[in-house]
């Protein structure tokens, strides 16, 4: 696959001036729209996770009339729920020396200085209040028994700013949203359309002005319309068939923006995170993410020779490697996420994993039950165990838990300017959907930060400044709209007049292995170019033998799939094609042949310190490049010897 | 290990439905629940036949979309624990496995084993919220809240919304369902305005959609994945209580 | 449900504590209970407070009645379609499961013992007894069936007391800490239940004559 290179791509709307006053500044610039408009204009939000549910419950506070959609049975299930550690923000409640401005270096420094420095910092500044919110709106944060909030030190930061609920943070804030969101339905403000998939994107003169969507229960191809359309359909992970996330997550919504003219950012970059649980066979559907603060506790390692089957209670301590504590004596088991999987991936590489497969390395908590005793240890990790033991049925207090790294988060994400907005005007997009606030790599605890501040308080003052023009919009072409409309009623048809021999998930399964080996935790040129030769092959196999039972007016799951894997196909070929062109090594990217002598990430910033837009046309992809300058924080490179 | 399935088929919300048998070979006793439905559809894929349509996505046990009745067992045999967190260790060779949806009036069935949950999300519209629009909120730490309190609000808090409550009480009572929202919320000192006018909202609510009466057989709890507390229930009745005297 | 089955409660309570006056002998026994009929004369009419207090308890018990089966019509609506398989109790509670058939049962032994007991129509004494001698004939040895009856019926009654007790400070929003007051409740309904179960059995091996 070839591309082109476009014209360079920039953001116009970050205002100059003290990177600290340019949100302030944005806010007032944004121009307002009059509240007997708002109730004219229309706002459509596709995905209720917890950018979504937050920006569409803030409209329609704002009085807009707005129009929700999930594929799930309610806004509440969306996979934002599934997040563990917690959310980070500057509150400095500890007095340890944390900043807004700390909070963005870390964030732009973490980001391996791949992200825009305007958007951070406003990133930053915005965490603050969207702990307010949260705590106001019922949130149940850790307390401490003066009845402040608590907070813990997440990921490797030296502060300690972040916010929890026990493990299940992103479940709280995002029922925080959702009862936010059901507060506007029941208000009439908020139209709620639950088991519905956006499968197309309406663009007229121009602007984004409606989707297309099917009612997964009864078939039915609806259109909307709408003066702005939302996407906050979360990230494309499962373009590796087994990742963390939900396994009703997929790319269609952002890949169909994709096709209709907007612009897809960094697409190679994912987050690989280094603690789940182990694939046990062929059948495995996802991997399940343990806490990564389990290595705190707990020592990595292997037996020292390959194919070592024997049990673990016989394998003797010289014989036994523990890697990372060998590799990296400095930082030992708590080197960061991307250097933990790459570690492990290796070692399993040399044929020294243990269980299934041998793709698995060990995590023992020996030592710490036998320093800090069974109890203490239950108290710390109980429900992590408990999880354990549920999925594997092994006991991790007698034996050491089998881990592995697993597809977690994927960073980029359709490009948008300092407004969130898409190169398709009209179209806005958030949360993970974008690409925006992590640069390369995403530090613990700022997921459900960016998601809510995008969703709380950015695109509700931004997206005003274009309704404000709404009144000159007219009405969407009819042409366009029935356009969009067929394309998605020939796209089910061919779906289920296939009539193959295998199933959907039978081709994910093989895109995903496919991607895994050539586009997971380390590329290499030859490998991508293997999977540029093969995705294709794949994809023409997929519409000439997939096999997709029954018909387009049920609820039929089997359509459902088989509509998001032919999306993943043509993503995942992208994503190959952006990780070939970056021959760098850069945060969630990591290029084989980019590394220095100790196997450590290289970074180019001569060549590539740029955000890779890609638009795509009828004649291939074009690059677009943006550049990024770092006025605040300087490029440094990483290390943790 | 083989087994026979027992899956309550219908085509959709009109039809009558009917438990079909089906047998499934070389089940992995480390496969999920759901991964071993999944070969059983995969196969009535390739065989032409309509797979069996069921509710799930995070898969692990957090989003509360799965929602089967395991041989009369809300989420099946082990506690605390939804049905994708189920694995099949827990089944030996040979065993035969009834699986039904949930079965309540408002939680109609929409196909084979996904019912409509929406009655759960109109009980929270009548109130299960803090009206605190966005922007408005005052500095985090401006009210203290005592932690035993807090851990409380949690607890009530971590309710997933699956409904297992539901399937599993004998009269149908979606009372645990209220009660953990109008628990974590009464429990907070942000959520006291509001807490009679919600205590009251919401009740009426589940009443209107058709759920049964609450006869305290404490089913619920025993099922519910997270575990939820019965005391809930009396927080809600109090609540409730409290409001009717109030305003009449 | 709850506030009638107060009332039952407080009544079963009185109930049994007359009942036991019999162990100090047939005078005081029908001294209590003449004593019932006479209370706050002149004041009141002959009976007053006692008819007073029957009425009341005909209205509890039509209105435990009532709700009990607002509650199981309740129920049956909000699950029109029965599961296929057998439903397992996750909860543990024979006492809980027993509530309705229990309810039911315990209203036939109701009736029969008012016409035992109250109107005499089926003691071997007849109405125009002392209330003593109605109690003594009613468990004479040679009727030990009719005390086998009357065991397995107020063990009943101790059974639907110990789910009601808590239940209905549940259903009233009292209810916390529930080790504690559910082992109050088993507790309550057990004296209860020996309370009422010593005077027939006394009866019946010859203690009381």
């Amino acid at each position: 696959m070839n591309y082109r290179l476009g014209e360079p791509i920039k953001d116009t709307k970050a205002p100059e001036g003290p990177i600290e006053d340019r949100w302030e500044k944005r806010k007032f610039s944004a121009r307002l729209v009059n509240p007997a408009n708002k109730r004219k204009i229309n706002v459509i939000v596709v995905g209720t996770g917890l950018a979504g549910g937050s920006a569409a419950a803030t409209l329609g506070e704002l009085g807009y009339k707005v129009k929700s959609f999930c594929y799930q049975d309610s806004p509440r299930r969306a996979h934002s729920i599934a997040a563990q550690g917690g959310i980070n923000a500057a509150k400095n409640y500890r007095g340890d020396g944390d900043s807004i401005y700390r909070l963005f270096y870390d964030t732009v420094k973490g980001g391996d200085f791949r992200a825009r420095e305007s958007n951070v910092y406003r990133l930053a500044q915005v965490s603050v209040n969207i702990i307010d919110q949260a705590v106001a709106q019922g949130v149940p944060f850790a307390r401490e028994y003066g009845g402040l909030l608590d907070t813990r030190s997440f990921g490797g930061a030296q502060v300690s700013r972040t916010f929890y609920a026990r493990g299940q943070t992103g479940q709280q804030l995002l029922l925080g949203a959702y009862s936010a969101l059901e507060r506007q339905i029941a208000a009439g403000t908020v139209e709620m359309h639950t088991r519905h998939e956006m499968l197309e994107l309406i663009i007229s003169d121009g602007r984004a002005r409606g989707v297309v969507v099917r009612d997964m229960v009864s078939g039915e191809v609806e259109t909307h319309l709408a003066d702005a359309v939302v996407l906050a359909t979360g990230g494309y992970g499962n373009v590796f068939f087994l990742s963390t996330n939900a396994k009703g997550c997929n790319t269609t919504a952002i890949w169909r923006a994709h096709q209709k003219g907007a612009v897809f950012a960094n697409p190679c970059y994912t987050q690989i995170h280094p603690t789940c649980i182990p694939v046990s066979g062929d059948y495995q559907s996802k991997l399940t993410l343990m806490s990564e603060s389990l290595r705190n506790d707990g020592r990595v390692w292997v037996p020292v020779k390959g194919g070592d089957t024997r049990p673990v209670a016989e394998i003797p301590e010289d014989e036994r490697d523990y890697y990372l504590e060998r590799i990296y004596p400095a930082f030992g088991n708590l080197v960061p996420r991307d250097i933990a999987s790459r570690a492990a991936k290796n070692i399993c590489d040399e044929g020294r994993g243990v269980g299934p497969g041998g793709l698995g390395v060990y995590l023992d908590f020996a030592d710490a039950i036998g320093r800090l005793g069974r109890d203490a240890v239950e108290k710390k990790y109980g429900n992590l165990f408990e999880m354990y033991e549920r999925i594997t049925g092994e006991d991790p207090y007698t034996q050491p838990m089998r881990i592995y790294p697993a597809v977690h988060y994927t960073m980029g994400g359709l490009w948008v300017d300092y407004d969130l907005q898409s190169s398709v005007p009209g179209l806005f997009v958030i949360g993970e959907a974008n690409f925006s606030d992590h640069g390369a790599n995403r530090l613990g605890a700022s997921a459900l930060m960016q998601g809510l501040a995008d969703g709380y308080f950015v695109l509700p003052t931004t997206i005003g400044d274009y309704l404000a023009d709404a009144h000159k919009f007219g009405a969407p072409d009819d042409t366009a709209v029935a356009e969009a409309e067929i394309a998605v009623r020939n796209r089910i048809d061919k779906l289920l007049s296939v009539n193959g021999t295998r199933t959907a998930d039978s081709f994910h399964r093989e895109l995903g292995k496919l991607m895994w080996d050539y586009c997971g935790m380390e590329r290499t040129e030859e490998g991508l170019r293997k999977a540029l030769e093969r995705i294709p092959e794949l994809r023409a196999e997929f519409w000439r033998d997939v096999k997709v039972s029954g018909v387009n007016e049920e609820l039929n799951q089997a359509l459902e799939r088989a509509g998001r894997v032919a999306d993943f196909f043509d993503l995942a070929e992208l994503m190959c094609l952006d990780a070939l062109h970056r021959t760098e090594s850069c945060g969630g990217h990591f290029r084989a042949e980019s590394q220095d002598a100790d196997g450590e990430a290289l970074r180019d910033d001569e060549a590539f310190a740029y955000v890779a837009a890609w638009e795509s046309t009828p004649d291939g992809p074009v690059l677009h490049k943006e550049d990024l300058e770092y006025e605040y924080v300087k490029m440094t490179q990483r290390s943790y010897k | 290990m083989n087994l026979t399935l027992k899956v309550w088929r219908q085509s959709g919300p009109d039809d009558e439905g009917k438990l079909v048998r089906y047998q499934i070979e070389d089940v992995s006793p480390d496969m999920s629940f759901l991964e071993m439905l999944d070969v059983l559809n995969e196969r009535l894929i390739l065989a032409g036949d309509d797979p069996v349509a069921f509710d799930h996505d995070c898969r692990e046990g957090i989003c509360g979309m799965c929602s089967m009745m395991i041989d009369g067992v809300a989420h099946g045999p082990q506690k605390n624990t939804t049905t994708c967190q189920l694995h099949m260790r827990h089944y030996n060779d040979g065993d035969t496995i009834v699986i039904e949806p949930w079965r309540a009036r408002p939680f109609p069935v929409v196909k084979d084993l996904v019912v409509d949950r929406s009655a759960f999300d109109r009980i929270i519209q009548a109130g299960g919220f803090i009206s605190v629009p966005a922007g408005s909120a005052p500095d985090a730490h401006a009210t203290p809240v005592p932690k035993l309190d807090a851990d409380d609000a949690f607890d009530a808090a971590t309710c997933i919304g699956c409904g297992a409550c539901v399937a599993a009480c004998p009269n149908g009572s979606a009372s645990l369902f209220t009660a953990a929202k109008i628990t974590h919320l009464g429990l907070l000192p942000q959520g006291q305005p509001e807490r009679g006018s919600r205590a009251r909202a919401m009740v009426e609510q589940m009443d209107e959609e058709g759920f049964g009466g609450c006869t305290n057989t404490g089913e619920c709890t025993a099922v519910c994945p997270k575990g939820i507390p019965l005391d809930t229930i009396a927080r809600m009745n109090s609540d409730y209580l409290r409001a009717s005297r109030k305003s009449g | 449900m709850a506030v009638s089955g107060a009332v039952l409660v407080f009544f079963l309570v009185a109930h049994m504590a007359g009942n036991l006056k019999i162990f100090a002998g047939a005078e005081s026994f029908n001294g209590y209970a003449a004593w019932l009929r006479e209370v706050g004369y002149p004041l009141l009419p002959h009976r007053g407070l006692l008819t007073l207090l029957e009425a009341g308890l005909v209205v509890a018990i039509g209105a435990h009645m009532w709700s009990a089966i607002v509650l199981t019509r309740r129920a049956a609506h909000a699950r029109p379609v029965k599961y296929a398989a057998k439903v397992k109790s996750r909860a543990n509670g024979y006492a809980t499961r027993t509530m309705r058939w229990g309810g039911v049962i315990i209203f036939f032994f109701v009736i029969y013992h008012l016409l035992d007991m109250t109107f005499g129509v089926t003691n071997p004494e007849g109405h125009d007894a002392t209330p003593f001698a109605r109690m003594v004939a009613g468990f004479e040895p040679a009727r030990w069936y009719i005390t086998v009856f009357y065991v397995i019926s107020v063990v009943m009654v101790g059974l639907h007391l110990r789910h009601g007790l808590w239940s209905a400070l549940q259903t009233l929003g009292v209810a916390r800490r529930y080790p504690v007051l559910k082992a109050s409740a088993a507790v309550v309904s057990g004296l209860l239940t020996i309370g009422f179960l010593v005077v027939p059995l006394a009866i019946t091996f010859g203690v009381v004559k």
